[in-house]
């Protein structure tokens, strides 16, 4: 099975189980970035989640972004790079840049 | 991501089939393309559903202005297949890799002390002769076959029903010497020089490799190279 099918997955079990589900896809990339387009993160709506949408550098601050959406419903593009204000917190080392839409499974 | 998406992108996977979902990424409308079905809510004009099918075919994602606002184009497939001739020593580590890989390995190999569940747990084997299973299995763009028997009486065949296919890569595994005289049989077959400079034979990139988890990784390798940078890669 493929990476984004097992997240895909997981993301119906947690659906199934009665949970909010959010889904993180990178959309858009600059530069050297770590993940493909389309590389995923589902989120449930205890903070639980599978996949990853960069090498570990931004996933803390998606998986906030992804439970906000979980909550109201609305999408979310969000943007990462070095040129980020947070770059300490969340910039990517690697010094490309990214966009992840997050959305919530309905 | 409405929920019939999600089922719908699973079930198209189990059934090995692609699906393309076009997202736009202010409000979210979404619209499948399964086939020549389209279900949605997202309106797209001509041009972004040219790109929508031509992004399908090509098994890439992309992100591109339209009428409607700027959309992503996710493109589901189910695993590439790797068709394994041969279920000897150096086919254990290799579906391995090839399952970590992302890969659908499939071994075929008619002895059947060599294709047993024993030696290749929870794996799609089949006893067929190579040339009936693949004519059965049918290797597509996305799929490489790899013989690994040494035997001409399996390799041959499977070989012969790969070059007429779309695969992406074909390898053999074989000194130097042993796919020359492999080449002259197919030749023999009415295959050309073009037809054979497809064959990666001796299999694998020249790495060293020793052990067979060794020659796996050389095989996956070259596999990897082939798929991501194409055939004229491999001289560089």
């Amino acid at each position: 099975m493929s990476d984004t099918a097992e997240i895909l997955e997981q993301a119906a079990r947690w659906r199934e189980a009665g949970k909010g589900v959010a889904l993180a896809t990178v959309v858009n990339t600059w530069g050297s970035s770590p993940r493909p387009l389309g590389s995923k993160l589902a989120v449930d709506s205890d903070g639980a989640f599978v996949g990853s949408v960069s090498g570990g550098c931004v996933e803390g601050s998606v998986v906030t972004e992804a439970l906000e959406t979980i909550r109201d419903g609305k999408p979310r593009l969000l943007d990462f790079g070095v040129t980020n204000e947070q770059a300490w917190e969340v910039g990517l080392a690697c010094g490309g840049k990214i966009e992840i839409f997050v959305e919530r499974v309905e | 991501m409405k929920g019939r998406f999600l089922d719908a992108v699973l079930a198209a996977g189990h059934q090995h089939r692609s699906v393309a979902l076009a997202t736009e990424l202010k409000g979210g409308g979404q619209l499948l393309l399964d086939g020549d079905r389209l279900e949605g809510e997202l309106a797209l004009d001509e041009a972004a559903l040219g790109a929508m099918r031509e992004a399908l075919r090509a098994d890439r994602n992309r992100t591109f202005d339209t009428a409607a606002g700027r959309v992503f184009v996710e493109v589901f497939s189910p695993p590439r297949r790797c068709f394994v001739v041969g279920a000897v020593h150096i086919a254990q580590p290799l579906v391995q890799i090839l399952s970590l890989a992302d890969y659908q390995p499939i071994v075929i190999d008619p002895r059947q002390s060599f294709a047993t569940e024993a030696r290749f747990p929870g794996l799609e084997l089949s006893t067929e002769w190579p040339d009936e299973a693949l004519e059965r299995l049918k290797p597509d763009h996305r799929s490489a076959v790899v013989t690994l028997t040494h035997d001409p009486k399996l390799d041959d065949p499977a070989l012969a029903v790969a070059l007429r296919s779309e695969c992406f890569y074909i390898g053999a595994l074989g000194s130097k010497r042993t796919h020359a005289a492999r080449c002259g049989r197919l030749k023999e077959m009415g295959f050309t020089d073009t037809d054979l400079a497809r064959i990666h034979g001796p299999i694998g990139l020249s790495i060293g490799a020793v052990s067979p988890a060794e020659i796996a990784v050389s095989i996956l390798g070259q596999m990897t190279q082939i798929l991501r940078r194409g055939e004229k890669s491999e001289a560089a």
